[in-house]
């Protein structure tokens, strides 16, 4: 996992759902991960997969990814290419998936801080979110979870604790 | 020091002595329900590089969510599933017609007090209806749940929702929880153990006490519960085929938060769009025009709500203009609803009677939603176009409140019926 991510920030604000993330009409009639890019974000901000590019980073509010437990609304942003979240708060089955699939996230105030097409730094290692309008601080993740993330998600993290060649 | 629920049983599960909120424990479920999604979650298990799932027995997989397959790419995805299911030897799969992922878990006995269920659905909290713990996860942790039979839990804070006093007339467990969301919102309980108790979730029938632990998910729950008693026992009796052991918190258990709540001056309640915690009194938003009214899903489609349903439109016609969309929870229910007559009652008023499954609550068959449609739903998320349209609109609400709704073709307070 990458210690340090610089990226241009699309900000959004509390309680996005995973609906409006990746559509429930869509979980089982698209299985390909570059399809769902193509649907992120799109009954909440339609410019969003037309405009995104990899390594940018979202930046929102509290209870990021609320709602159903669907995965697909962690892919679809991950293909998209965005290299990181931050947000207020996670919701728990979002943050488990966002582990899961690898995809960094930083629980943290900084959309105070932001506004959509600012350039940010992320520093996972001392823990802080460099904006234009200052640095923000965030707890780290406990070790549990960074060696999945370090492992580079849960699959290879089990083929590794089970020894699969 | 006095243990809540979630505590001492994640504590007996990991074999420890005691566990504190924040610790991380792993521990071996008792129970992985997975549904539709066993096809996608079947081919990341595969990725891992195992020939073989851990503990076939844990597995319990129910196909509900698009039911039965509406077009070619569903219907593959179910026969995915039904060889994995073979190949696998899983006994415990429940093919099309069975009913919703979380009736089903139930009422073929895979959840007891003291059980720890794991499941690829967010509405996995519901089975905390028994004295579970039961929290939903997302497919890859499902898939190394199957490979590994085990899974990393961080021990959550505890709420304790004490609901006294006696509910009133045409007011339903739906109402209580919409009531409670409403208050302390969509993230109010984010990763917490709620523990529903008080007089009114002790006069509950089993069937309400699920409604309340379905919806602890709205606001955030990672686990939603109610201590077991001899109601649960009743309704367990002939369906878990085991004994089990009890899990109760002690008195003096330390909770983050207690909140008490009145059930008798809680009136019906209706989320409106676009989020579940946007609820007001159905009086606020009584008289808005309706097209569709759905009665059913994991949250209100027990046997119960179709007879408060059926109670309402008994002898009377829905409003012409207006679908009315009934789906039992299980085949069980809706054997029940037939010999109880509720059925009938419905369909003459003009209901359409549908599968027991999920139907349109996500948006993907069986009574989706045009752009400027407003339908009234007893489900229990009112997100932008989950079922449909994003431009059309859902409330939520009780059985009683969507059925009086279908009969005059707007929101109606069923206190008036």
């Amino acid at each position: 996992m990458e210690t340090r991510i610089t990226g241009r920030v699309w900000k959004y604000g509390d309680d996005v759902n995973t609906d409006v993330i990746f559509p429930g009409k869509y979980t089982y009639s698209i299985s390909d991960p570059a399809e769902m890019a193509e649907h992120a974000l799109e009954d909440l901000d339609p410019s969003f997969a037309e405009n995104a590019q990899p390594g940018d980073i979202i930046v929102a509010g509290k209870n990021w990814g609320c709602g159903s437990s669907r995965e697909q609304a962690v892919t679809c942003l991950k293909e998209a290419g965005v290299g990181a979240i931050v947000a207020r708060s996670f919701a728990r089955i979002y943050f488990r998936n966002c582990i899961n699939k690898a995809l960094p996230i930083a629980i943290c105030d900084a959309v105070e801080g932001v506004e959509t097409g600012d350039e940010i730094t992320i520093d996972f290692s001392s823990g802080s979110v460099t904006t234009p309008q200052g640095e923000y601080s965030f707890p780290p993740l406990s070790p549990e979870v960074v060696e999945i993330l370090e492992a580079g998600g849960l699959i290879p993290y089990v083929r590794q604790q089970l020894h699969v060649e | 020091m006095g243990q809540t629920f979630v505590e001492q049983v994640l504590a007996r599960k990991a074999g420890l002595e005691a566990v504190v909120p924040g610790q991380i424990v792993t521990v071996r479920p008792d129970k992985l329900l997975t549904h539709d999604n066993t096809a996608d979650i079947s081919s990341k298990f595969r990725r891992i590089g195992l020939d073989k799932v851990a503990d076939p027995g844990i597995n319990v997989i129910v196909l509900d969510h698009v039911v039965p397959a509406a077009n070619e790419t569903y219907a593959t995805n179910h026969q995915i599933i039904r060889e994995f299911v073979a190949e696998q030897g899983i006994s415990a799969f429940y093919d099309v017609g069975e009913g919703i992922c979380h009736q089903v878990l139930p009422e073929k006995g895979h959840a007891w007090p003291g059980a720890v269920i794991v499941g690829s659905d967010s509405h996995t909290t519901t089975h905390g209806a028994f004295g579970a713990f039961s929290a939903g996860i997302g497919r890859t942790e499902a898939a190394a749940v199957m490979a590994t039979g085990k899974i990393w839990l961080r021990v959550p804070e505890s709420f304790r929702i004490v609901i006294d006093g006696d509910m009133s007339e045409r007011v339903m467990a739906k109402d209580v929880i919409l009531y409670i969301i409403g208050d302390l919102r969509a993230d109010g309980a984010n990763y917490c153990s709620v523990e529903f108790t008080g007089e009114a979730v002790q006069a509950m029938s089993v069937a309400s006490r699920m409604v309340l632990t379905n919806m602890a998910a709205e606001m955030g729950a990672k686990n939603g519960v109610v201590e077991p008693d001899e109601n649960t026992r009743a309704w367990l009796a002939g369906r878990v085929d085991h004994a089990y052991e009890e899990v109760h918190a002690d008195s003096d258990a330390t909770y983050e938060r207690v909140i008490t709540y009145d059930a008798s001056e809680i009136v019906p309640q209706v989320a409106k769009p676009h989020t579940v915690d946007n609820v007001a009194p159905v009086t606020e938003v009584a008289g808005t025009p309706i097209d569709q009214a759905l009665i059913g899903t994991c949250t209100d489609g027990r046997l119960e709500d179709l007879a408060a349903a059926a109670e309402i439109v008994r002898g009377r016609q829905v409003a012409p203009g207006v679908r009315l969309l009934v789906l039992p929870a299980s085949r069980e229910v809706l054997l029940d609803a037939i010999e109880q007559g509720y059925v009938s009652d419905l369909v003459t008023a003009g209901a359409t009677l549908l599968n027991p499954g999920c139907g349109p609550c996500l948006g993907a068959h069986e009574g989706c939603m045009a752009p400027g449609e407003a339908t009234i739903s007893t489900a229990n998320r009112n997100f932008k176009g989950r079922m449909g349209s994003k431009e059309a609109f859902i409330y939520l609400g009780s059985p009683a409140t969507v059925a009086a709704s279908a009969l005059t073709g707007v929101i109606t307070d069923p206190r008036e019926m």
